[in-house]
C-alpha cells in the first residue's frame, strides 16, 4: 500500500508525523506514526473492517477507541510462543514491524468461510446449544470436537513464555486510578498534601478525555490542554512520593483497599528495542489507604436494525481519534444521537474537515445553539428521528432514517450515502472497580445509568466516573476526592485551584434513551446488535425474557450478552435497559450483572510474575545432590525436594539400574540419600508426655539410647504421618516424618501445643535441613560403618535393632541409628550437613572394597515393599486407620492420644473396612497397575461393578524373582489365600491371590538377620 | 486479600497467615464418655455463620504463633485480633452485615449491586 493516509488530518494528534513507520495487517502493509494505535493507523489508512464477530462472522469494524471496545480483536505477532490473542486494535500501539491479524476468520478477513454461520443464524437462536444438544449423552460426545474446533477467539501462544514477567508490592496512601482531568487534580491535590501517590493511567499518555478535544478550542489556563497536562505532569514527576504509572490498567478491587494493576512495559516497542533489563509487564499489588476513582465514562452505543456495520462508531471515539491520533475516519459523516454530546461531536467532525451530512436525533426538543451551530456548518438536521437500517457489507455505506410519531418509525424514509456514522447513545460513568469494590451503585434518572452511589471501602469517585461529565465539574470533583483521600490518609491538604478553563463542554443535557429504536422492520427480519463480540441481537434477549429467564444474570448466561473477553463494557446497560422495557420494569428493579475483576483481560504472564519455570515453585536438594547429578542419576520430585530415583550406568535402563540396586541392597551393600527425611527436635520436660499425645503407641518407657516406630492420625482417625523417634534423653527427642509431611507434621504439633496444651513445656525446632543422612544397607554394611566411625564398633550382636549411638567419622560428630526401612540390615547416619557430601564421598570410597552400590527411591520403594512396609500417602489416602494397615498393635490403651476415640466410632470400627494385604498374580510376570480395581469375580455382570479395593503398591521384586502387590481389600485379613481379580483396561481381569503383605518373611521362612 | 494485624507482629497481607478454622472449640478432655454423634460434631463439624465468626489464623510465614480474630464473613471486616486464651471482645458488628443488610443466608447479589429508589434519594455521589 502507498504511504498515503487517506484519512489523515492535515494536523493535530499526539503522534510523530516526522517519522513514518510500517506494520502488517493480516499479510498487507501499512503505514501510520509512532503514538498511533494499530486501530488510528488502520482508520487512518480507511480500514475499517479488523475482524469477524464471534458467533455468526459478521465484519466487524472499530467501535470505540480504548479498551471499551468490543469487537475490534486481533492477534499480535507471528512468533508462536509470543503472539498475543484477543487484543484490542484500539489499544495496541503500532511500532516498525508490527505484526497484527484479523481473528476469527478463514482463509482471509474478507472471504471467511465461517461467515455461512450468518446465513443459518435464523435457526440459531439464544440457548442454541442447550436446546439441541440436551439429547441422549452420545449426542453431546458425537457434536463436541466440532463445536470445540469452531470454538474460541484467537490462538493461545505454543511453548514456553520467552518473556520476562515481574511483579511488585507497592503500599500507598492514596491511589488514583485515571489520568484524565480528574484523576490529575486529585493527584496534584493529595500529592502537594505530602501523601504517596499512584496515579495510573492506562493508556500511553496523561490527559484522558482533555485529549479527545479540538485544542483549539478548549484551553486551559489559556493554553492548550496538552501544555496544562505536562506542567501538571512536571509537578508531579518532581514529588518524590508521587509515581506516574502509564500504560497501566487498575484490573481488580479487592477486599481491604487491595487493587491490582497491570503494567505493560515494552509491549509498544518493536522487539529488537525491548531493553533487556525490563520485563515486559509487571503486576502492581498495591495496599492504598485511600482510592480515588476516576476512571471516566464509557459512551453507549444505540441499538438499532443493522447496526454492527464496520464503519459505525461511537462519537466519542471519533473525536479520540481526531485530536489524539489526527485522523478522521470518514469523508461523508452521519450523526446519531439522543443528548448533546452527539451535537458536540458533528460539530467537531465538521470543524475538522469532515462532510457532516446530518444528525439524526431521537429528541425533538434541541438546544437552539446546537441548532444554530449545525445549520451554520450545513449539517441537515432530524429531529425526533430514527435510523431504521443500514447498508454495506464490509463498511457502511448508507443510512435509512425515519422521522418518530410517538414509540414509531412511520415517517417518509430518507436515504442518505455516508462512510461513516457516528453515534452518541449518552455516557454511563465507568463503575466497575467501584462495584468491584463492593460500593453499592445508584441508578441516575437523569442520566439513564448507573453511578457510584454509597462506598464499601475507602474510595470515592470523581468527574464523569461519578456522572459528572461537564468539564468544569471533572476538575472540582477531582480537586474535592484527592484533598478528602489525603484528609483521610491523615495529610493536611490545600486542595490546588482548577485551571481557568475555555470551551470545555456543559455535559450530555436532557438524554432520550430508548432501549431499541422503533423500525418499521418485521420483527423476526430485525437484527439489532446488543452485543457485538458475542453476537447477540435484541432478539435473542427477548426470547430469553419468554423463556422465563427472569433474572439479569440469568439471561446474560442463556444469551451470553456481555460474555465476552471485553465483558460487556458498552453492551451491558443496552441489555439491561431491554430486558427492563421487555418486562415493564426499570433498570434499578432488574439490576446489574456482577462487576468482577479483571476489569479486562491480564496475561498469565504478569500473574505469575517471577514464579514461572525453575522459580514457580521451591526446590530443595541435599547436600549430597551435585554427586547425584555427577553419576547421571534420574531424580523424581518428592514434596519440595529433588530426590535420586535410580543411577543407571551408561547403556542401561531405568529398569535395569533398579533391579541392579535393589538387589544390591539384600545381598552385599547399598547406600541411600535420606537426607529429605523430615526432621524435628522436640525438647522439653514434658517432651516425653507430648509424644505419648500424638502418636498412637506408647513413650513413657522408651529409654535414652532407644528408638520407635510412631504412627500419627488426625483427631478423625486415620493415618496423616509415621517416622521413627529416637530418645537422645529424658526431655530431648529426635523425630523423624515422612518427607512430604515434614512441614505439616510440624505446624500440626505447633497448633496442639500454642492451643491445646498450651501447659506442656516442649520446645520443636525443624532439624531436616541441619543432618545429611546415609542410609547403609545390606549384610556388609556393619563392616563398612565401623571402619567409617573412628570410635565404634556396628557389630549388630553389640548394636541393638531399633537404637542409636553417638560416633565419630574423622572426627565429625555423627549420629548411628540402627533402623530399617528396607528390612536389611541397615544403619542411617545422621551428619551435620556441611559434611554431608563428605560423608557420602567417604562411604562411597571406603565402600568401593566392598561393592557399595548406591541405591535410589525407587529401589527404595521397591525394597520396603518386598518386607510389607507402607508409605502414608501410598498405602493410606486419608481414610485408612491403623488396623486397616494391620497395625492395629501400635494403639496404646493407657491414656489418649490424638485421632483415639474415632477409633471406636461405628464406622471406623466394623469389621468389613478395607484391610492392608498382598496380592499375588497367578502369572509372577505380570505386574498390576497402581491404582487398579480389585474384585471378585472375572466375570462381573454390568457396571457398576462391586469393588473391593485398589491396588496401593506394586513391583516386580528382583529378590523374589516375581511380581508383587500390596492393596487395600474389603475384609481382606479374613480373605488369606483367597482368589480374586484385577480389573485392567484393555483384558481379561488378572487372576490374584491374597497374601500376606511381608513377602520377604514368606520366602525365608525365617527373619533373625533381617532387621523390621 | 485482607490486611491482618497479627498480634505480635503488626499489620501484613493475608498471605502471611493460614487459617484455622472456627475458634474456641476445646479439644474434649474425656472423649470416652461422649457419644460417637457428639464426637463426630466435634471433629467435622463448624459453624458457617453469616456474620461475625470467631477464626484462628496463624502467621505462618512471620512469628508462626497460632492467634484468635472475629471477622463478619459477610464483609470481611476484621473486628478484633486476639491472643490465643483470651477471651474473645465484645464487638460491635456493622450492621447491617452487608452492604445491603440482605437476608440471613443466600448472597442477596442483587440487593448487594444496586440501591432501591428510596436508598438512592438523597444521596449525593460515592463518599
Amino acid at each position: 500500500m502507498s504511504k498515503v493516509q487517506p484519512y489523515r488530518l492535515p494536523k493535530g494528534g499526539r503522534i510523530d508525523r516526522g517519522r513514518t513507520i510500517s506494520f502488517s495487517f493480516g499479510g498487507w502493509t501499512f503505514h501510520g506514526h509512532p503514538g498511533d494505535t494499530l486501530a488510528s493507523a488502520l482508520l487512518a489508512n480507511g480500514q475499517h473492517m479488523v475482524a469477524r464477530s464471534f458467533k455468526y462472522h459478521r465484519p466487524r469494524g472499530i467501535l470505540g477507541a480504548g479498551s471499551e471496545d468490543p469487537a475490534a480483536l486481533v492477534q499480535i505477532g507471528d512468533d508462536a510462543a509470543r503472539t498475543d490473542p484477543n487484543t484490542r486494535a484500539s489499544e495496541q500501539e503500532i511500532y516498525d514491524g508490527l505484526i497484527a491479524r484479523a481473528q476469527n476468520c478463514w482463509p482471509t478477513l474478507t472471504y471467511d468461510i465461517g461467515a455461512m454461520n450468518d446465513l443459518i443464524a435464523p435457526f440459531v437462536p439464544a440457548g442454541f446449544y442447550y436446546k439441541t444438544f440436551k439429547g441422549p449423552l452420545g449426542n453431546w460426545m458425537w457434536f463436541e470436537p466440532f463445536i470445540r474446533a469452531a470454538a474460541g477467539l484467537g490462538h493461545a501462544p505454543s511453548g514456553p513464555d520467552p518473556d520476562r514477567y515481574e511483579a511488585l508490592n507497592r503500599h500507598c496512601d492514596v491511589l488514583v486510578v485515571g489520568g484524565g482531568p480528574a484523576g490529575l487534580m486529585a493527584a496534584l491535590a493529595a500529592g502537594r498534601a505530602g501523601a504517596r501517590v499512584i496515579l495510573v493511567e492506562e493508556t500511553a499518555e496523561l490527559g484522558g478525555a482533555l485529549l479527545a478535544r479540538d485544542p483549539e478550542v478548549l484551553r486551559l489556563n489559556d493554553a492548550a490542554p496538552v501544555d496544562w497536562i505536562a506542567g501538571v505532569r512536571a509537578e508531579l514527576e518532581a514529588r518524590d512520593e508521587v509515581t506516574i504509572l502509564t500504560r497501566t490498567t487498575a484490573f481488580g478491587y479487592y477486599s481491604h483497599n487491595f487493587v491490582g494493576l497491570w503494567e505493560r512495559v515494552t509491549d509498544h516497542l518493536p522487539e529488537a528495542e525491548r531493553p533487556r533489563r525490563l520485563p515486559r509487564q509487571r503486576l502492581w499489588r498495591v495496599r492504598a489507604k485511600e482510592v480515588v476513582l476516576a476512571t471516566g465514562a464509557v459512551e453507549r452505543p444505540l441499538v438499532f436494525h443493522q447496526n454492527d456495520r464496520p464503519g459505525i462508531m461511537l462519537a466519542g471515539a471519533v473525536r479520540t481519534y481526531m485530536h489524539r491520533y489526527g485522523v478522521l475516519p470518514g469523508k461523508r459523516i452521519v450523526v446519531a444521537t439522543n443528548n448533546d454530546s452527539g451535537w458536540d461531536a458533528a460539530l467537531d467532525m465538521a470543524r475538522a474537515g469532515g462532510e457532516v451530512v446530518a444528525v439524526i436525533d431521537l429528541r425533538a426538543d434541541i438546544s437552539s445553539r446546537h441548532l444554530a451551530e449545525a445549520s451554520q456548518a450545513g449539517i441537515a438536521i432530524h429531529a425526533n428521528a430514527t435510523i431504521v437500517g443500514t447498508e454495506g457489507r464490509h463498511r457502511i455505506r448508507a443510512v435509512s432514517v425515519r422521522a418518530l410519531s410517538g414509540a414509531a418509525a412511520n415517517g417518509r424514509p430518507v436515504m442518505m450515502e455516508c462512510d461513516l456514522l457516528a453515534i452518541a447513545g449518552g455516557w454511563m460513568p465507568n463503575v466497575a472497580l467501584f462495584s468491584q469494590s463492593r460500593g453499592k451503585l445508584r441508578y441516575d434518572d437523569a442520566i439513564e445509568a448507573f453511578r457510584p452511589g454509597r462506598s464499601w471501602q475507602n474510595e470515592r469517585s470523581a468527574g464523569a466516573a461519578n456522572g459528572a461529565f461537564a468539564m468544569a465539574d471533572c476538575f472540582s470533583e477531582g480537586v474535592r476526592a484527592g484533598a478528602q483521600a489525603a484528609t483521610a490518609a491523615g495529610f493536611d491538604a490545600s486542595p490546588p485551584p482548577a485551571p481557568r478553563i475555555v470551551g470545555g463542554q456543559a455535559g450530555q443535557g436532557r438524554i432520550r434513551v430508548v432501549p431499541e429504536l422503533p423500525s418499521h422492520v418485521a420483527p423476526h427480519r430485525k437484527r439489532a446488535f446488543i452485543d457485538l463480540q458475542d453476537d447477540v441481537t435484541t432478539k435473542d434477549l427477548r426470547l430469553a425474557v419468554k423463556e422465563g429467564y427472569r433474572s439479569v444474570e440469568h439471561a446474560k448466561r442463556y444469551t451470553t450478552a456481555g460474555m465476552g473477553t471485553d465483558q460487556g463494557k458498552v453492551a451491558n446497560l443496552n441489555a439491561f435497559g431491554l430486558l427492563a422495557s421487555v418486562r415493564g420494569e426499570s433498570v434499578p428493579a432488574i439490576g446489574t450483572t456482577t462487576f468482577r475483576q479483571p476489569y479486562k483481560p491480564v496475561t498469565i504472564g504478569a500473574i505469575a510474575g517471577q514464579h514461572a519455570g525453575d522459580h514457580f515453585a521451591p526446590r530443595r536438594t541435599t547436600p549430597m545432590h551435585d554427586w547425584h547429578k555427577r553419576q547421571g542419576a534420574i531424580f523424581e520430585p518428592v514434596g519440595e525436594w529433588l530426590r535420586a530415583r535410580a543411577y543407571p550406568k551408561s547403556g542401561e535402563s531405568f529398569e535395569d539400574a533398579v533391579r541392579r540396586e535393589s538387589k544390591a541392597a539384600r545381598t552385599a551393600i547399598s547406600v541411600l540419600d535420606a537426607s529429605t527425611l523430615g526432621k524435628i527436635d522436640v525438647r522439653g520436660p514434658d517432651a516425653r508426655t507430648f509424644l505419648n499425645r500424638v502418636y498412637t503407641n506408647a513413650w513413657m518407657k522408651l529409654a535414652p539410647g532407644r528408638c520407635r516406630y510412631g504412627l500419627m492420625l488426625g483427631e478423625d482417625g486415620m493415618v496423616v504421618d509415621d517416622g521413627v523417634t529416637a530418645c537422645i534423653a529424658d526431655d530431648h527427642f529426635h523425630m523423624t516424618t515422612t518427607t512430604g509431611g515434614a512441614a505439616g507434621v510440624l505446624a500440626t504439633l505447633e497448633d496442639y501445643l500454642q492451643t491445646e496444651w498450651p501447659e506442656l513445656k516442649v520446645y520443636l525446632t525443624t532439624v531436616t535441613e541441619q543432618w545429611a543422612v546415609a542410609a547403609v544397607c545390606g549384610p556388609q554394611s556393619a563392616r563398612l560403618v565401623s571402619e567409617l566411625c573412628d570410635d565404634f564398633d556396628a557389630d549388630p550382636a553389640g548394636f541393638e535393632f531399633m537404637t542409636w549411638r553417638d560416633a565419630h567419622i574423622g572426627g565429625v560428630p555423627v549420629r548411628v541409628f540402627r533402623i530399617s526401612f528396607t528390612g536389611e540390615l541397615s544403619y542411617e547416619i545422621n551428619i551435620p550437613a556441611t559434611y554431608g557430601l563428605w560423608l557420602w564421598e567417604q562411604v562411597l570410597e571406603k565402600g568401593a572394597l566392598h561393592g557399595i552400590t548406591p541405591y535410589g527411591t525407587e529401589a527404595m520403594h521397591l525394597l520396603r515393599a518386598e518386607k510389607g512396609f507402607i508409605i502414608v500417602g501410598q498405602e493410606t489416602d486419608g481414610t485408612v486407620t491403623p488396623d486397616d494397615l494391620g497395625l492395629g498393635g501400635m494403639v496404646k490403651k493407657s491414656a489418649d492420644f490424638i485421632g483415639r476415640r474415632s477409633l471406636s466410632r461405628s464406622d471406623t470400627a466394623r469389621a468389613d473396612r478395607k484391610q492392608l494385604v498382598g496380592l499375588l498374580t497367578d502369572d509372577p510376570n505380570i505386574v498390576l497397575m497402581e491404582g487398579a480395581h480389585v474384585i471378585e469375580n472375572a466375570a462381573e455382570s454390568a457396571p457398576p461393578v462391586p469393588m473391593l479395593g485398589h491396588v496401593t503398591s506394586s513391583y516386580f521384586s528382583p529378590n523374589l524373582d516375581r511380581s508383587i502387590a500390596m492393596a487395600l481389600v474389603k475384609s481382606g485379613r479374613s480373605r488369606m489365600g483367597d482368589k480374586l481379580f484385577v480389573s485392567r483396561r484393555d483384558g481379561a481381569p488378572i487372576p490374584v491371590t491374597v497374601s500376606g503383605t511381608d513377602f520377604l518373611a514368606a520366602k525365608d521362612g525365617a527373619m533373625e538377620a533381617k532387621d523390621g | 486479600m485482607f490486611l491482618i494485624r497479627c498480634p505480635w507482629c503488626g499489620e501484613r497481607d493475608v498471605s502471611d497467615f493460614s487459617y484455622g478454622g472456627e475458634a474456641h472449640i476445646a479439644r474434649p478432655a474425656d472423649s470416652d464418655a461422649m457419644s460417637d454423634s457428639a464426637w463426630a460434631d466435634y471433629v467435622f463439624l463448624r459453624t458457617n455463620p453469616k456474620g461475625v465468626h470467631a477464626e484462628r489464623w496463624n502467621h505462618q510465614a512471620g512469628c508462626r504463633r497460632w492467634f484468635n480474630m472475629l471477622r463478619n464473613t459477610a464483609t470481611d471486616d476484621i473486628l478484633a485480633v486476639y491472643k490465643m486464651g483470651e477471651t474473645p471482645p465484645q464487638v460491635s458488628a456493622n450492621l447491617p452485615a452487608t452492604p445491603s443488610g440482605e437476608a440471613a443466608i443466600g448472597s442477596g447479589n442483587d440487593a448487594a449491586k444496586v440501591m432501591t429508589t428510596e436508598e438512592g434519594r438523597g444521596e449525593g455521589g460515592g463518599k
